[in-house]
């Protein structure tokens, strides 16, 4: 409104924010046909056909690290060079160069903490989700007329399990504010969190089959704004993994005990819950019965 | 996009505000004045004159205020609370149910809002129950069993809506008091009685039916909509339970959601316990199976139970092979901010923002910049107190109040991470 007096908006100009998995620990070991260039390069080709798509298209672009999380490119910061006709190399090379910085910056920051569990490979996937939300909230703010947000997540690492509470409460968020968050995971395996997240805001959850025709994929489902969504044919989702992370652990299980004051996740028993403080009685009816009709059954 | 604009809820704040819109009781013009109280704010300065209101500033100091207060409640109390409630709801239709001086009539504005009410108590206590009992003809019936959807009650009021004969508070009390004592230990059993009428005609002696329910840990709150009744107010009494009168339509609504946030848990009332759950995966879409609760074969829109793998078509429920207690984790997850709050940020002058070595001067999660338009001075923000982050002071407000997160503390690690090992 303020913002674009000469520019009517309509309800087929988005605002897309692209979260971009560099996890050095994913891209490296990563055995996959695409590595982390050629997965840049097919980004890239897909953000130019957003910004050619209408020239009222606006993205960002944040960078999903292993210790950090960061801007890498805001397209409403600089429209001249985007919009420009023929310029979209400095689009091209801007990115290259704000993404290198970018993970630079995530390695040095990881080489500073020397304490060693390998185990740990994902990346800071909420950090990333919680500014896209912020930034989103931002565009809403600036008036009635704002072009449709939606959130893409391109990732590839695993789910980090300590970042459950946090992912959950972004999603949460977004879908309180209807903010779709579609995923496109270039993983081995499938994301739970990813895969929740999608199904709760109404996004779409993608995993390629072949990822040398990335772009492909990406041109196909998450170019289109939000209202031509409706006419197409999307993939249907092979199930979501509802999978939870236990508080004690942080590991990922299907069954488990649940704080009957708090709703805390464990996977033991306890005898005393480690979030609320609740004692728990002795009067187990549920597990009492459980364990009887499952040593009837075997 | 105006639409979407009306349809996005900011959080909870902007949520209550929408539902205000929509009340009816005041003409429009009338409820912009109440509402707003807009001369309240208008100061003069040393002069005389009128001030600007500085609405923005107006609307943060009064978040700042609410979120202190919020925090400064003990950690302990704010998590105690007991979230798998069972509760029966009872709706007085006797025939002072029909009565118009709540327009159209009491009946239809309790309808209207027990819906409202129904789906903002399982949005809050996922893991909980209701059942609705109605009273008529001097009878009171069940109306629908304690169950966990929130369409099955909303339907079946709406079916049984109309009004006849007298009230009875003992038949009712009888009634929720057989379907509530036999609920496992654990959960919090609670009665809200939505009473019309200024009598009551009982079989027998109430006071007993009273100590009954105190006995069997009954919570019950009765919400009035005519004027004071000594019985209510014993029974309330002696329970533990609220008794409110309504005066006015939105007196009513605002008494009834007051229920729905879930009360802090008395030791006395339930007894904590750890419940062994599992947490199914939802098939996928255009898979065939047999669910084991309809015995049909459906076509997707299923979860499978992780212990024996059986189908079932809904959560929350009880799997009908081994008895697991099958929940889906999102439900449980939106109470989790409850758990883990994060800490209010801490004010930063323009001064301070000004002397800072943040070099950008922007808004760490959504880069709005901080200097205040127009000019190029610092205007006021926030800091996170543990990752020492600025925040504009929207995003203070809507990280608190909805997101939950703090972006900067999400955007590091704190332990010590895996380092070169793996590294090539
Ligand atoms: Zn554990
Ligand atoms: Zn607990
Ligand atoms: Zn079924
Ligand atoms: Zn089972
Ligand atoms: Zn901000
Ligand atoms: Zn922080």
């Amino acid at each position: 409104m303020a913002t674009l007096p000469s520019k009517p908006i309509a309800d087929d100009v988005s605002l897309l924010v692209v979260l971009i998995d560099t996890n050095p620990f994913f891209w490296s070991t990563s055995s996959s046909s695409l590595n982390f260039h050629q997965f840049v390069s097919h980004v890239l080709v897909f953000l130019d056909l957003i910004v050619r798509l209408s020239q009222l298209n606006q993205i960002v672009v944040i960078a999903t690290g292993h210790n950090t999380c960061d801007y890498i490119y805001d397209s409403s910061l600089d429209t001249d060079q985007v919009t420009g006709e023929g310029e979209l190399p400095a689009l091209y090379s801007f990115v290259l160069q704000r993404l290198e910085e970018f993970v630079n910056k995530d390695e040095k920051l990881g080489a500073k903490q020397d304490g060693l569990s390998e185990k740990r490979v994902s990346s800071l996937l909420s950090g990333s989700l919680s500014m896209a939300l912020c930034y989103i909230q931002r565009v809403f703010r600036s008036g009635p007329l704002h072009p449709q947000p939606r959130i893409l997540c391109l990732q590839g690492s695993p789910d980090g399990s300590e970042q459950y509470v946090s992912i959950m409460n972004a999603i949460f968020s977004a879908q309180r504010s209807m903010v779709p968050i579609d995923c496109c995971y270039v993983g081995s395996h499938n994301s739970a969190f990813l895969q929740q997240a999608s199904y709760i805001t109404g996004g779409v959850y993608v995993k390629p089959q072949h990822l040398e025709g990335l772009y492909q994929y990406l041109a196909t489902v998450f170019a289109v704004d939000l209202h031509s969504r409706s006419f197409l044919q999307l993939p249907r989702p092979a199930g979501v993994d509802f999978r939870a992370s236990c508080f004690c652990h942080k590991t990922t299980i299907d069954m488990g005990y649940v704080c009957s004051v708090c709703l805390s996740i464990f996977c033991k028993h306890h005898d005393k819950c480690s979030t609320c403080g609740s004692v728990f009685g002795k009067a187990q009816l549920d597990a009492a019965s459980d364990r009887k009709r499952k040593a009837s059954e075997s | 996009m105006n639409n979407s604009e009306k349809k996005r809820r900011n959080g909870e704040a902007e949520e209550e505000n929408e539902e205000d819109v929509e009340d009816e009781g005041r003409d429009a013009w009338e409820r912009t004045y109440t509402d707003e109280r807009s001369w309240e704010a208008l100061e003069e300065d040393e002069s005389g004159l009128l001030q600007p209101i500085d609405n923005k500033a107006i609307y943060h100091s009064q978040y700042r205020r609410r979120l202190q207060s919020l925090s400064a409640t003990s950690a302990a109390s704010r998590i105690q609370k007991g979230l798998i409630r069972f509760l029966c709801v009872v709706v007085d239709l006797s025939k002072a149910a029909g009565e118009m001086d709540f327009k159209p009539s009491r009946m239809a504005v309790i309808a209207k809002h027990v819906e409202t009410f129904i789906r903002e108590f399982f949005d809050q206590n996922p893991l909980s129950q209701i059942g609705l009992v109605i009273i008529k003809d001097g009878v009171a019936q069940s109306l629908t069993e304690l169950g966990g959807s929130p369409e099955a009650h909303i339907k079946a009021l709406m079916v049984k809506l109309g009004c006849a004969g007298d009230s009875s508070l003992q038949n009712a009390l009888e009634l929720v008091h057989d379907t509530l004592h036999k609920i496992p230990s654990y959960g919090h059993r609670e009665v809200l009685i939505l009473y019309s009428a200024l009598s009551t005609c009982d079989p027998g002696d109430i006071m007993e039916t009273i100590q009954k329910c105190k006995k069997a840990k009954l919570r019950c709150s009765v919400i009035g909509l005519s004027a004071e009744m000594f019985v209510c107010k014993h029974l309330c009494q002696e329970t533990g339970g609220s008794y409110m009168v309504a005066l006015d339509e939105g007196h009513f609504k605002e008494l009834l959601l007051e229920h729905a946030p879930p009360p802090p848990a008395l030791a006395e009332f339930a007894i904590a316990n750890l419940i062994k759950m599992g947490f199914p995966q939802r098939a996928a879409e255009g898979s065939i199976a047999i669910c084991s609760c309809h015995r049909e074969a459906k076509v997707g829109e299923g979860y499978i139970c992780p212990r024996c793998k059986a189908r079932v078509c809904e959560l929350p429920t009880e799997c009908r092979f081994c008895g697991l207690t099958l929940v889906s984790s999102p439900h449980l997850a939106r109470s989790y901010h409850h758990l883990f709050p994060i800490e209010p940020f801490t004010e930063v002058s323009a001064r301070q923002l000004e002397l800072s070595r943040v070099a950008s001067k922007t808004c760490f999660s959504c880069r709005e910049s901080l200097l205040t338009p127009g000019t190029n001075k610092a205007g006021p923000c926030a800091a996170c107190t543990k990752c020492k982050q600025y925040f504009c002071l929207d995003c203070d407000i809507y990280i608190h109040e909805s997101l939950h997160n703090c972006p900067g503390c999400e955007s590091r690690r704190i332990t010590p991470a895996a380092a070169s090992a793996t590294m090539s």
